[in-house]
């Protein structure tokens, strides 16, 4: 545990360009960017295929193949084929990496709403869009949820990665500490990284407590 | 460099089979090894958890929030945890990765036996199987569609998360993405990512002909 005294105690972790305030707003700045932007990709897309039925292939192949593609192949093979040292090409493998969670279970989510439900809005007149809106949408909220919680995690993940191609955020610490073989800055990194993916997985699950309707929370 | 191919098939040639421990072939090797030895523990600690939490239902809600923090934690953050454990050892990728593998087979045991209908069950102890006799021989084959869909996903996954070893030099095919970063050449990264999907492809493939395998009555139900 000396490691942790050696790391956190060191008041030169605490400021400067390579601190650790830093580097924490750094990763979330990466993550964040990446995050907004696979949503907005994944989340419609998610929808219109969950609601229209069409491409529901696409779905499928986007889940294996995210989770047979290996993040730091990716992250290498990008950045080297994008030119080393600018900052967007790294926010390529994090999208990609983060849409598949979320295009499957928001898919998934809405696909799966019970049909007498789906056949009940249709019934009380409502249109294509407000039942996939009203109806669809809030059912299918729980998963859509699941979905951006799994991509966030993934792309805190993999940000902490792309530090060994030249991204800042905490993955520096690990990175830089393996190349110097200084332990106490990567359990330092470590501890940290892991520190944030406890908080973004509990933001997920308190946002999931606001946003779900209870009705629909009773249901499950 | 733009004038550099993507892939140069006469380094993989002169590569495959060298004889050293960054031969292709030998990081292969090590691949497989490092990525189903954690989904081999997994399944062999995850079926008995997975049973001792559908037989007390109170032990599975913090076993499953354990998992779930598990589950969040970055590949590389476990690997640099266990490296002041373990060393740079393959123990250091795999143990990790047994947790990860954990993380998705507990819960997959679990909801396999919870899809056994009870009629079932019921018929099974109408007919004098006991519990024991009653699990091995009804229970746990009926789950097995969901428990194997959980194996498939610990499988493909594990396979992918070995090569985040090579940061911690223990990382098999992984090493071919350092290698090929450090000189800056494609090939050895294309190789290492297309050997690790079409690993991924073989394995998930192989899993779900056990699949068929092990439940023919899902298919007779199918075709009648």
């Amino acid at each position: 545990m000396n490691f942790l005294t050696d790391f956190f105690g060191d008041s030169s972790h605490w400021s400067g360009p390579d601190g650790i305030p830093v580097r924490l707003l750094e990763h979330l700045e990466f993550s964040a960017a990446a995050f907004v932007v696979a949503a907005l990709i994944a989340v419609p897309l998610g929808m219109l295929i969950g609601h229209t039925g069409r491409g529901a292939l696409l779905v499928v192949v986007a889940a294996n193949a995210a989770r047979a593609l290996p993040t730091l192949g990716l992250l290498v093979l990008v950045v080297l084929l994008a030119g080393v040292g600018t900052v967007l090409p790294v926010l390529i493998p994090l999208i990609v990496l983060a849409v598949p969670p979320i295009l499957v279970n928001t898919y998934e989510g809405v696909r799966g709403v019970d049909a007498d439900l789906r056949d009940a809005a249709y019934g009380m007149g409502l249109r294509g869009r407000q039942v996939l809106f009203q109806t669809l949408t809030p059912v299918a909220l729980p998963l859509i949820l699941l979905g951006l919680r799994l991509a966030a995690i993934q792309v805190v993940s993999t940000a902490t990665v792309a530090a060994f191609v030249g991204l800042g955020g905490l993955g520096r610490f690990i990175i830089d500490g393996l190349a110097t073989k200084t332990y106490a800055d990567v359990i330092g990194g470590a501890v940290l990284v892991a520190a944030l993916a406890l908080a973004v997985q509990f933001a997920f699950l308190l946002l999931d407590r606001v946003a779900v309707s209870p009705g629909v929370r009773q249901v499950r | 460099m733009n004038q550099e191919p993507l892939v140069r098939w006469d380094w993989i040639a002169r590569n495959w089979a060298n004889g050293g421990p960054t031969a292709i072939s030998a990081l292969l090797e090590n691949h497989v090894v490092m990525a189903f030895l954690p989904v081999l523990f997994g399944l062999v600690v995850a079926l008995p958890l997975g049973l001792a939490c559908v037989r007390w239902r109170w032990l599975y809600q913090p076993t499953a929030a354990l998992m779930n923090v598990t589950y969040s934690l970055p590949s590389l953050v476990l690997f640099s945890i266990f490296l002041s454990v373990t060393g740079l050892t393959r123990s250091t990728v795999v143990i990790p990765l047994t947790f990860f593998a954990l993380a998705v087979l507990i819960p997959a045991v679990v909801d396999g036996l919870a899809s056994v209908p009870d009629p079932v069950r019921q018929s099974a102890v109408a007919m004098g199987f006991r519990p024991v006799r009653r699990l091995l021989r009804v229970e746990l084959p009926v789950a097995v569609p969901v428990v194997l869909a959980g194996l498939r996903v610990a499988t493909v996954s594990s396979i992918s998360l070995v090569s985040v070893g090579a940061l911690i030099g223990q990382g098999g095919l992984g090493n071919l993405f350092i290698d090929g970063w450090q000189r800056q050449f494609y090939t050895p990264i294309v190789v290492g990512i297309v050997l690790i999907v079409l690993l991924a492809v073989l394995a998930d493939g192989l899993l779900v002909l056990a699949q068929r395998l092990l439940t023919p009555w899902s298919r007779a139900r199918r075709t009648a």
